[in-house]
């Protein structure tokens, strides 16, 4: 494996959403992918696009148990970033042939299948979540993403008591649930 | 049910996943869920739900930390995406005259533009061979395996002695990895055998060896070694390399009888019997004869094997994580007979229905016989 250890150092931190982790990877690796999106068609604004869809590609990879990068993190995001960018480019009928060096390349599909197939998956919960309408978002925000207590969330949202809010959360949870499942059952079947 | 009710349920449902209950009361609530099918199943539903908020929750962080890193990064100068200098900054312009430049060229009737004295390369780096881990090998567990095998063997075996009066002394479940007639079945299945067959849904019978045997995982890779059988272009289910996540909906096809039968479930734990990290429990009715079944998930990706039944709790039934298959199959390409064989890697059959899926599938799972 041509691995190098503060490689995996690098990963680990990424895996946590470690900042400094984050910046050195993106330090690293930007100005590699910019050149590959501008010399093929694209703006500096696609190429942050891509490029930040690539670190997520390689996030959820980091975190994935059995991780495993046969080869260096930076022709890993080439690889992603590559297979990206085609996809983007095929969907706006901009071009429909082959970009950047072939040979500079890993096999990504199994990973890039992975990540739409979550993909949509945030999608419905983004969806979902934002359908909700306030203070439903809010709360459900408050409890299951930022983690907070329901005391504060009573604070927060002017309820009298704690076990008032939670009563509420949980009318919101409900509903939200009912949505997310509609679309996640349909979207499954249909896809 | 009222919606005090519902929320009173879904109250103690969501402290039971977090682990906020006290011992007497989780106890409590494990008999319930025992008992009650439908509990059992908010459970499930609920920790697949929690599962996704907590995941897009992550997701919506670590896009905020890119978000800030990009933006500290531009004013620090160390990458540079808002002014583009030097050489990045000629190519930026030029291809923004290049897509003004095509637009008249389409117009004129003229196409040919030229790219390459621009395109940018970056060096290959040559891969090194990967590193094999080696897997411990746990004793009690493969004794606790052991016993559980010879169970179902027997189990098996007393089944078989009413029904079919022939020399066939074991049945299981094997499914083909490729178009060759190379099969995945349980290595308690084939291990006693000298004599092996497999037969398909149609009934067709063939002659098979077995190439490899793990019995500490518990998988056997067996091989169609007959004329009449035909070699198949393109498997329709491919084989999951990735682990899979708690919850996710599972079916199993096998011939716990002469015919196929399916079965449908989900996966209930990441580790099987006595927190065996090899296998997997999943939920699904199963019976002697399934085993070496694969177990699908929904998109048609084989996710195990299915393996042994737990005796006393009803619907606990474990499984090889597909992952060893891919290992047994490294292992089996150390021969240099075998050192091409490339396993099912792309599923046809996501988004299709479970009724279509099987009908895809089932020509390629055969009932393994031993004598």
């Amino acid at each position: 494996m041509k691995e190098e250890p503060n490689e995996r150092i690098l990963l680990q931190g990424l895996a946590k959403n470690d900042k400094k982790a984050v910046e050195t990877i993106y330090k690293e690796n930007y100005t590699m992918v910019q050149s590959l999106i501008i010399n093929n068609n694209g703006t500096a604004d696609d190429a942050k696009d891509i490029f930040q869809e690539t670190m997520i590609v390689l996030y959820e990879k980091a975190r994935s148990g059995n991780f495993e990068l046969n080869c260096l993190v930076k022709t890993y995001v080439y690889s992603v970033a590559r297979r990206l960018w085609l996809k983007r480019l095929q969907h706006t009928s901009r071009y429909n042939g082959d970009i950047g060096n072939a040979e500079a390349i890993v096999p990504v599909e199994e990973d890039m299948e992975e990540h739409m197939k979550r993909d949509i998956e945030f999608d419905m919960m983004n969806k979902a979540i934002s359908s909700l309408g306030e203070p439903c978002k809010g709360l459900i925000e408050a409890f299951y993403i930022q983690k907070k207590s329901m005391q504060d969330i009573a604070l927060d949202f002017g309820y009298t008591n704690a076990e008032n809010a939670k009563t509420q959360k949980y009318k919101c949870l409900v509903r939200l649930k009912k949505i997310f499942f509609a679309h996640y059952k349909n979207g499954k079947s249909d896809e | 049910m009222n919606e005090n009710n519902d929320i009173m349920i879904l109250d103690a449902i969501e402290r039971y996943i977090r682990g906020e209950m006290n011992p007497d009361e989780r106890l409590h609530f494990e008999n319930l869920r025992k008992t009650n099918s439908e509990i059992d199943q908010l459970v499930v539903e609920h920790t697949l739900f929690l599962q996704q908020v907590n995941r897009f929750g992550e997701w919506e962080k670590f896009r905020n930390t890119l978000n800030e890193v990009h933006t500290d990064l531009s004013e620090q100068g160390k990458i540079h995406s808002d002014k583009l200098e030097g050489k990045a900054k000629v190519v930026y312009m030029w291809s923004r005259y290049k897509r003004v430049a095509l637009i008249a060229a389409s117009i004129a009737g003229i196409t040919a533009i030229s790219l390459s004295a621009l395109v940018n390369s970056v060096a290959p780096h040559p891969k090194d061979p990967k590193l094999q881990e080696l897997v411990a090998k746990f004793d009690i567990l493969d004794n606790n395996q052991r016993v559980l095998n010879q169970k179902i063997e027997n189990v098996d075996k007393n089944s078989q002695k009413n029904i079919i009066p022939s020399p066939v002394r074991y049945n299981g479940t094997g499914f083909l990895i490729d178009g060759k007639g190379l099969m995945i079945t349980n290595a308690h299945v084939v291990k006693n055998s000298r004599n092996i067959y497999v037969q398909n849904n149609k009934g067709e019978q063939f002659r098979a060896i077995v190439l490899k045997l793990d019995i500490p995982r518990d998988v056997a890779i067996v091989k169609i070694d007959d004329d009449r059988f035909k070699p198949i272009t393109v498997l329709p289910y491919s084989i999951r390399k990735a682990s899979s996540d708690i919850a996710e909906s599972i079916f199993t096809l096998g011939f716990p009888r002469d015919e196929i039968v399916y079965g449908e479930g989900y996966l209930s734990a990441r580790t099987g019997f006595n927190g065996d990290t090899l296998s997997c429990q999943i939920s699904v009715d199963a019976n002697p004869g399934n085993s070496g079944g694969p177990i699908f998930n929904r998109s048609g990706e084989v996710i195990g094997i299915l393996s042994a039944k737990e005796a006393q709790t009803e619907g606990a039934v474990f499984a090889v994580q597909s992952k060893y298959i891919f290992q047994a199959v490294d292992e089996l390409k150390k021969n240099s007979i075998y050192k091409n064989v490339k396993i099912s890697s792309k599923s046809t059959l996501n988004g299709l229905d479970h009724v279509q899926q099987v009908k895809r599938i089932e020509d390629f799972i055969f009932m393994v016989k031993g004598d």
